[in-house]
C-alpha cells in the first residue's frame, strides 16, 4: 500500500498528463474513424458492389500487425502524435465501415420506397431513415472500435506518442512491475468506463419510437 | 388531370411491362388497375410518380409533362400509399403524418395541427398522435397510411395494394371508410389491386391489363354486364357475373317504365272502366306534371261508390315509394318485408316513372337462376 502511495506521490501528475494523452490519441483517432467510415459505410450501401472489394482490403489492412503499422508511419510522417493517430485511425475505420454498412443495408426495402414515393431526396432518406434506423448497429461498431483503440493506443508509445504505453514500456524493459502496472490498469479502467460511456451515449441517440419497439419484442 | 399517350416501358433485359398504354382520367376519379401479377399495372403507376420512368410515351398531369418537373417536388404532390403500410417505425404518428409537409418545410405547428385534423377523417383519437407505429394495429397503421398520402392536401393520391396485407374484416372496413373518404374529398385516386372484389367495390372505372396492355377500361357495372373478352370474364370469375346481376342493378333498370295512371279530376266509373281495360285492380294517381299523389284500389272505390264520384276525393296518400337509383337488392327486401303487391318508382321531383311488381321480381330471380343468355337461346 505504501509502495502505491508513494507511487502516486512521485509520479501522480505524470499519470494524469500520460491518461489524458491516451485518451486523446485514441479518442481522435476514433472521431477520425467515425468521420470517414460512417459516410463511407452509408456512400456503399449505394454501391454494393463495391462494398465487398472496399472491405475486403480493409479487412487485409486489418491483419498488418499494429507494430508493422506504426513502423510502417515513422518514414512517412516521423514520430509523435500525428503518425500515431493516423496509424490508429486505419484501425478503427473497419468495425465503424463494416457496422454502418451492414446497419443500412438491413433498412426494410418498404421504408426507402415509402420515403422515395413520398418524395424524400436521396440525402432526406439517408438523414431521416436510413442512418435514423440504423444508429444501434451504427453505434455497436463505434463502441467496440474505440474500446479496441484504447487498447491499441499503448503501441503510440513506441512512435514517440506518448499516452499510458510509456509507462508499461519502461516497466518492461526496467523490470518494474509497478510501472507495468500503473500503465495496464488506467487503461483497462479507460476501456471499461468509455465503454459504459458510449452505451449511455448509444441510449441517447436511438430514436424513442425503436427503444420501445425492442422493449415491447 | 392525368394522361397516358402511347405510354410504354421496356425494362433492361428487353421485358415489355408495359406496351403502348393510352389512358384518360378526370379529376375526382377512382381508377382500378386490376389484373394477374405482372401485368404492368404496378409499373404503370409508378411511372406516374416517375418511381419508374417511361421508356416512350408521355405522362401528363394536368397537361404539363411529368418528364419537365423535377421528380421529387413532383412525387410530394402526389400521395402515396403502399401494400406494406411503410410507416417510419422511428417516428411518431403526427411526425408520420405530417412527414411530406416536413419535407415541404411547413412550420412545426403547423405540421401539427394538420395531423390533428387529419386523424379525426378516421375517427382516431389524438393522443395517437404520439405513439409509434408499432402501438398500432395493421388496421390502424393503414389508415395513417393513408393520411399521411392526403397530409399535403395532394390532389392525387397512388395507391399500390394498399389494404392488400390486412385481414380481411379489417380490409372491408377500411375500404369502407376510404370511399366515403374519397368522395368527400374529392381526389382522383389510382389504386392497384388484383382483388376483384375490392376493385368493384371502389372503383369509378375498372382498368383490366393483361401483359402490358389495357384489356378493357370500363364502370364496373359495364365491365360486369359487358366483359370485353373471355379474359375479363374469366379474371371477375363466373360466380361473380351471375351473383352481381341483380346486386348492381338499380331499380331503373328493372321497372316497368309505363304503370296505369290515372289524375284526381277523373270519375270512379272512368277508373274501374281503366281497371278493367288493363286487367289490374289499382292505380297510380298522378297529376298534370306525373308528380304522384297516392293510388286508388277497387276496394276503395267499391266502399265510395256511393259517397264519392271522383278520384282525387278517396285517393289514398300514404304510399311507399323508391327512387330510381336504389338498388334492386334494397328494394326486393323491403317489397317481400311489407307484403307490398307493388312499388311505384319516382324520379328525384317526385315524378312517376314506372313501377316495380311482383311479377318483375320473378324475372330477376329467373335471370339469376338462369340467365338472360340461356333465356335466349331457349326462346
Amino acid at each position: 500500500m505504501d509502495t502505491i502511495l508513494q507511487f502516486f506521490g512521485t509520479n501522480g501528475s505524470e499519470m494524469l498528463y500520460k491518461t489524458w494523452e491516451h485518451l486523446y490519441i485514441s479518442v481522435i483517432a476514433a472521431l477520425l474513424g467515425i468521420l470517414i467510415a460512417v459516410p463511407l459505410g452509408v456512400a456503399l450501401t449505394r454501391f454494393p458492389k463495391g462494398a465487398g472489394f472496399v472491405m475486403g482490403v480493409l479487412g487485409v489492412i486489418q491483419t498488418v500487425p499494429s507494430f508493422a503499422i506504426l513502423a510502417f508511419f515513422i518514414p512517412l510522417l516521423g514520430v509523435g502524435k500525428t503518425p500515431a493517430i493516423i496509424a490508429l485511425f486505419f484501425y478503427s475505420v473497419l468495425p465503424i465501415l463494416r457496422n454502418t454498412y451492414t446497419g443500412v443495408s438491413g433498412v426494410q426495402k418498404s421504408l426507402l420506397e415509402a420515403g422515395r414515393g413520398m418524395g424524400m431526396t436521396g440525402w432526406e432518406r439517408i438523414r431521416l431513415v436510413e442512418v435514423p434506423l440504423a444508429i444501434p448497429v451504427i453505434m455497436a461498431g463505434i463502441r467496440l472500435s474505440t474500446v479496441y483503440l484504447i487498447g491499441w493506443a499503448t503501441l503510440a508509445s513506441f512512435i514517440g506518442g506518448g499516452g499510458l504505453g510509456d509507462y508499461i514500456f519502461s516497466g518492461l524493459n526496467l523490470y518494474q512491475p509497478e510501472f507495468i502496472i500503473a500503465g495496464a490498469v488506467p487503461v483497462t479502467i479507460l476501456a471499461l468506463l468509455t465503454d459504459l460511456l458510449l452505451g449511455k451515449v448509444e441510449g441517447w441517440v436511438t430514436p424513442a419510437g425503436m427503444k420501445k419497439m425492442r422493449e415491447a419484442a | 388531370m392525368l394522361k397516358f399517350d402511347h405510354v410504354s416501358k421496356v425494362y433492361k433485359g428487353g421485358k415489355r411491362a408495359v406496351h403502348d398504354l393510352n389512358l384518360e382520367i378526370s379529376k375526382g376519379e377512382f381508377i382500378c388497375f386490376i389484373g394477374p401479377s405482372g401485368c404492368g399495372k404496378t409499373t404503370t403507376m409508378k411511372m406516374i410518380n416517375r418511381l419508374i420512368e417511361p421508356t416512350e410515351g408521355k405522362i401528363f398531369i394536368n397537361g404539363v409533362n411529368i418528364m419537365d418537373s423535377d421528380p421529387v417536388q413532383l412525387r410530394r404532390e402526389i400521395g402515396y400509399v403502399i401494400q406494406q403500410i411503410g410507416l417510419f417505425p422511428h417516428m411518431t404518428i403526427q411526425e408520420n403524418i405530417s412527414l411530406v409537409l416536413r419535407l415541404l418545410k411547413v412550420p412545426e405547428e403547423q405540421r401539427r395541427t394538420r395531423a390533428r385534423e387529419l386523424l379525426t377523417l378516421v375517427d382516431m383519437t389524438p393522443d395517437y398522435l404520439e405513439k409509434y407505429p408499432h402501438e398500432l394495429s395493421g388496421g390502424q397503421q393503414q389508415r395513417i397510411g393513408v393520411l399521411r398520402a392526403l397530409a399535403a392536401d395532394q390532389p392525387l393520391i397512388l395507391m399500390d395494394e394498399p389494404f392488400g396485407a390486412l385481414d380481411p374484416i379489417t380490409r372491408e372496413s377500411l375500404q369502407e371508410e376510404f370511399k366515403k373518404l374519397q368522395r368527400k374529398l374529392d381526389k382522383t385516386i389510382v389504386f392497384v389491386t388484383h382483388d376483384m372484389d375490392e376493385a368493384l367495390k371502389l372503383a369509378d372505372r375498372i382498368v383490366i391489363m393483361k401483359d402490358g396492355q389495357i384489356v378493357q377500361c370500363d364502370t364496373p357495372d359495364e365491365i360486369l354486364r359487358n366483359p370485353a373478352n373471355e379474359f375479363v370474364e374469366e379474371f371477375i370469375g363466373k360466380d361473380r357475373l351471375v351473383q352481381a346481376r341483380p346486386n348492381i342493378q338499380t331499380v331503373g333498370q328493372i321497372m316497368n317504365p309505363s304503370p296505369i295512371t290515372i289524375t284526381g279530376e277523373r270519375t270512379l266509373s272512368e277508373a274501374i272502366q281503366l281497371m278493367k281495360q288493363h286487367r289490374v285492380d289499382s292505380l297510380l294517381v298522378v297529376d298534370e306534371l306525373k308528380v304522384l299523389q297516392g293510388y286508388i284500389d277497387v276496394q276503395m272505390i267499391d266502399q265510395n261508390r256511393k259517397k264519392a264520384s271522383f278520384v282525387r276525393e278517396v285517393v289514398d296518400t300514404e304510399i311507399f315509394t323508391v327512387s330510381k337509383r336504389a338498388l334492386v337488392r334494397d328494394t326486393i327486401r323491403k317489397i317481400l318485408k311489407m307484403g307490398m303487391k307493388y312499388v311505384p318508382v319516382v324520379d328525384d321531383k317526385h315524378r312517376l316513372v314506372g313501377i316495380v311488381t311482383r311479377a318483375s321480381l320473378v324475372d330477376i330471380v329467373y335471370d339469376s337462376i338462369w340467365g338472360v343468355d340461356d333465356l335466349s337461346k331457349i326462346g
